[in-house]
C-alpha cells in the first residue's frame, strides 16, 4: 500500500466515523416538538410556548434539580423517573420529601401535550398550572416557587441559561414554568411497536392482532387510540379504602363524579406498575381479575361495566393471553432510553 | 376720534371676554374628561370596630367571639356609572387588586379614569372565571398562581383563585391536633373549567349619590371611602357558626358565606 493509498484510506475512514458521529448526534439531538402523523392535533397551545433547545434544556435542568424542594433533596425526576415511563416505579404511593407518603399512584410524563386535565382527578387543566402543585404540596416537594426563584437567581449558571432560553437574564415564574412545560412536552411515547404499525412500518404477529381485536371490543372505548385514553374521568369500580378517595368529586364538589378518576393511557405498562390511582394492583393481572370479578356496584360505576345486568369484563384465558400481547405493543423502548429526556 | 376710540375699545373688550368666557368653557370641558386619579379605599372593619389584626377581639352573629389574623381578599373588574348611565370599565389588564389587611399599602385600588362625575360603583369581589383559564403569561402580578406564601390566594389542586381568605383564633373552634382553635376561611370557586361547579363570583353594585359621589378630575386626587364589615360574612342569608364550621374551604358552606359577604361593602364617604 502506497502511501496515497493509505491517506486516501485514512481520509474514507475519518470520513465514515464523522458520518457516523453525526447520525449519532442526530439521534440524540433536539428536534423540536413533532407529532407523530397518526396522533390528532395537541391540546397544549404549542405556538404560544414552542420547545425550543434553550428552553427544553432549561426545562430539564429544572425537572431534574433537587433545588425545586424546599431542602433541595429531590426533583420532580425524583418520582417521575425516565426508565419508568417517568413514574415512580414500584410505588403504590409515591413518597416526597422526608419521604412522607402521598395518597395516590404517581402518573406517567407522556404525551402530556394531547392531556385536558391533569391529576387524576383533573384539578389542573393547564400544564403551565401544573408543576405548582407538587412544588408547594407538604408531602411532596414542600417549597415555594417564590423560594425556588430566589435560590435559582443566586446560582451560576441559571441567569445566563434563562436568558439563551427567554431572551433576557431575568427569572420569574411564568418563564420557570413555561420552561418546565417545553420539557414534558417534549416527553412523546409515539415509537411503539404499535406506532410503527399505524404508521405502516411494521406488522403486528397473528397473537398481537388477535389481542388488538380484544382490546377494541372490550377497552378502546375508554383507552381510546392512539393515546389510549379518552381524557375523562370514570369509576372503574375499585373498592374505595378505608379513607375513601373521593376523586374527581374533590374538584367538582358533584355527588356524580364521585369515585371517578381520570382513564390512564395505556402506553408503556411494562414499565409504569403498579397500577390504579392508588397503585393497588402490581401486575396486569391483577388488573384484568378486577376488571373480571373484582367490580364494586356503586352509584356512580361506568356504565360501560354494568351492561346486560351484569357487571365487568369477562375474557377467555385465549383472550386475555391476546390482550397481554397486545398491550406489550404499546412499550416504547425509544422512549425510555432516549437519552435527550434523561438527566445530563 | 377720542369718542370714536373709546367705542371701538369697549367693542374689544366685549369681544376679549367674550373669547375669555368661551376659552375658560372650553377648559372645563377639556378638564372634565381628561384623566384624573381615583382611589377605592377598602377599610375593614368588624362591626362597629375598626379591625385590629391579632389583637382586637370580635363577636359573630351566632355570639361567637373570635380574633383575626389574616384578612386578604381580591377585587377585580371595576366600573363607574355615570350620572347618564353611562359605564366606564377600567381596562381589565390592570383591574385586578388583593386588599391585604396587613398591608396598608394595597388598601387602596388606585385607578386612572375619566374626568366627570360617577354616581355608581361596581366590581367583583374575587376573580373572573376567564382570567381563571388565562395563559400564565397574563397572571402576573397580584394574580401569579405561584405567589405561594407571599399571597396564598390560589388553589394549585383544584386550579383557581382563592378570592376571599380569613383566619384567626375562637374557643368556640375545635382545638386542632396542635391545641390550636383556629378558624380557616378560603372562599373561592370560579364555576369550573370542564364541569361547572360551585360559582363564588360576586358582582357588588354600590351607590355613590347618598354618601358623596366622586368628582374625578386631573388636577386633583378622588378616594371613594368604602367600609368593608367583615363580620357580615357571619350573617344575612345564613348564619354561620364557628362551632359548626370553623373551617371553610371549597365546599357547600361556601357559597353561603359568599352569600353574605357581598353586604360586607357599604359607602361611608367620598374625598374629592
Amino acid at each position: 500500500m502506497s502511501l496515497r493509498q493509505i491517506f486516501v484510506l485514512g481520509i474514507l475512514v475519518l470520513l465514515i466515523m464523522a458520518c457516523n458521529k453525526e447520525v449519532i448526534e442526530k439521534i440524540a439531538s433536539f428536534t423540536g416538538f413533532q407529532q407523530a402523523p397518526h396522533f390528532p392535533a395537541p391540546v397544549y397551545n404549542i405556538t404560544g410556548n414552542k420547545p425550543t433547545q434553550a428552553g427544553f434544556e432549561l426545562g430539564r435542568k429544572l425537572f431534574y434539580d433537587t433545588r425545586l424542594s424546599r431542602n433541595n433533596t429531590i426533583s420532580c425526576g425524583s418520582c417521575h423517573i425516565q426508565s419508568a415511563a417517568f413514574t415512580h416505579h414500584g410505588h403504590d404511593l409515591s413518597h416526597g420529601i422526608e419521604d412522607r407518603l402521598g395518597t395516590r399512584n404517581s402518573q406517567p410524563i407522556m404525551n402530556l401535550a394531547w392531556n385536558t386535565h391533569f391529576f387524576w382527578d383533573g384539578g389542573v387543566f393547564d400544564l403551565d398550572l401544573q408543576p405548582i402543585a407538587p412544588i408547594i404540596n407538604h408531602v411532596e416537594m414542600d417549597e415555594t416557587v417564590d423560594r425556588i426563584l430566589d435560590k435559582l437567581r443566586v446560582d451560576k449558571n441559571y441567569p445566563a441559561l434563562f436568558e439563551k432560553a427567554f431572551g433576557s437574564q431575568e427569572i420569574n415564574a411564568v418563564k420557570f414554568l413555561k420552561a418546565l412545560s417545553q420539557f414534558m412536552l417534549m416527553c412523546i411515547s409515539d415509537k411503539s411497536k404499535y406506532d410503527s404499525v399505524q404508521q405502516q412500518k411494521a406488522l403486528f404477529t397473528k397473537e398481537e392482532a388477535e389481542g388488538y381485536t380484544v382490546f377494541k371490543t372490550h377497552c378502546a372505548s375508554c383507552h381510546k387510540e392512539p393515546l389510549f385514553t379518552d381524557n375523562s374521568f370514570r369509576n372503574n369500580g375499585l373498592s374505595p379504602r378505608s379513607v375513601p378517595d373521593e376523586g374527581r368529586s374533590l374538584i367538582t364538589l358533584q355527588a356524580s363524579d364521585q369515585f371517578r378518576f381520570r382513564v390512564p393511557a395505556l402506553r408503556n405498562l411494562s414499565y409504569t406498575a403498579p397500577y390504579m390511582h392508588d397503585g393497588r394492583f402490581y401486575t396486569l393481572e391483577a388488573v384484568l381479575d378486577h376488571y373480571e370479578r373484582g367490580i364494586r356496584k356503586s352509584n356512580t360505576l361506568d356504565s360501560i361495566l354494568q351492561q346486560n345486568s351484569k357487571t365487568g369484563i369477562t375474557l377467555t384465558a385465549t383472550e386475555r393471553t391476546q390482550l397481554l400481547t397486545f398491550l406489550k405493543t404499546l412499550d416504547d423502548k425509544q422512549f425510555i432510553t432516549n437519552p435527550i429526556l434523561a438527566e445530563q | 376720534m377720542p369718542f370714536q376710540n373709546y367705542y371701538y375699545m369697549k367693542h374689544i373688550v366685549i369681544c376679549l371676554a367674550f373669547i375669555l368666557t368661551l376659552s375658560a368653557c372650553k377648559k372645563d370641558i377639556i378638564e372634565s374628561t381628561d384623566p384624573g386619579e381615583l382611589t377605592v379605599e377598602f377599610d375593614n372593619i368588624v362591626g362597629g370596630q375598626n379591625l385590629q389584626l391579632n389583637t382586637g377581639t370580635y363577636t359573630n352573629s351566632s355570639g361567637e367571639s373570635f380574633s383575626i389574623d389574616l384578612l386578604q381578599y381580591y377585587i377585580s373588574n371595576i366600573q363607574l356609572v355615570k350620572a347618564d348611565g353611562n359605564i366606564y370599565t377600567v381596562p381589565q389588564d390592570s383591574s385586578y387588586f388583593l386588599i391585604k389587611e396587613q398591608d396598608v399599602t394595597t388598601h387602596k385600588a388606585k385607578l386612572k379614569v375619566p374626568g366627570g362625575e360617577y354616581v355608581g360603583l361596581r366590581f367583583v369581589l374575587g376573580v373572573d372565571s376567564l382570567r381563571n383559564t388565562m395563559d400564565i403569561t397574563k397572571r402576573t402580578g397580584v394574580l401569579d398562581p405561584s405567589g405561594g406564601m407571599s399571597n396564598g390566594m390560589y388553589w394549585s389542586w383544584n386550579s383557581g383563585y382563592i378570592f376571599f381568605k380569613m383566619e384567626g383564633l375562637s374557643t368556640f373552634a375545635p382545638a386542632d391536633p396542635n391545641g390550636n382553635k383556629k378558624i380557616r376561611y378560603h372562599i373561592g370557586g370560579f364555576g369550573g373549567y370542564s364541569s361547572p361547579t360551585i360559582n363564588n363570583i360576586k358582582t357588588i353594585q354600590l351607590d355613590l349619590k347618598t354618601a358623596g359621589t366622586a368628582k374625578v378630575s386631573a388636577t386633583k386626587r378622588t378616594n371613594i371611602h368604602l367600609l368593608v364589615d367583615i363580620a357580615k360574612m357571619f350573617t344575612g342569608t345564613k348564619d354561620i357558626s364557628i362551632a359548626a364550621n370553623s373551617t371553610v374551604m371549597f365546599g357547600a358552606v361556601s357559597t353561603d358565606i359568599a352569600n353574605n359577604y357581598t353586604s360586607m361593602f357599604r359607602h361611608d364617604h367620598t374625598e374629592n
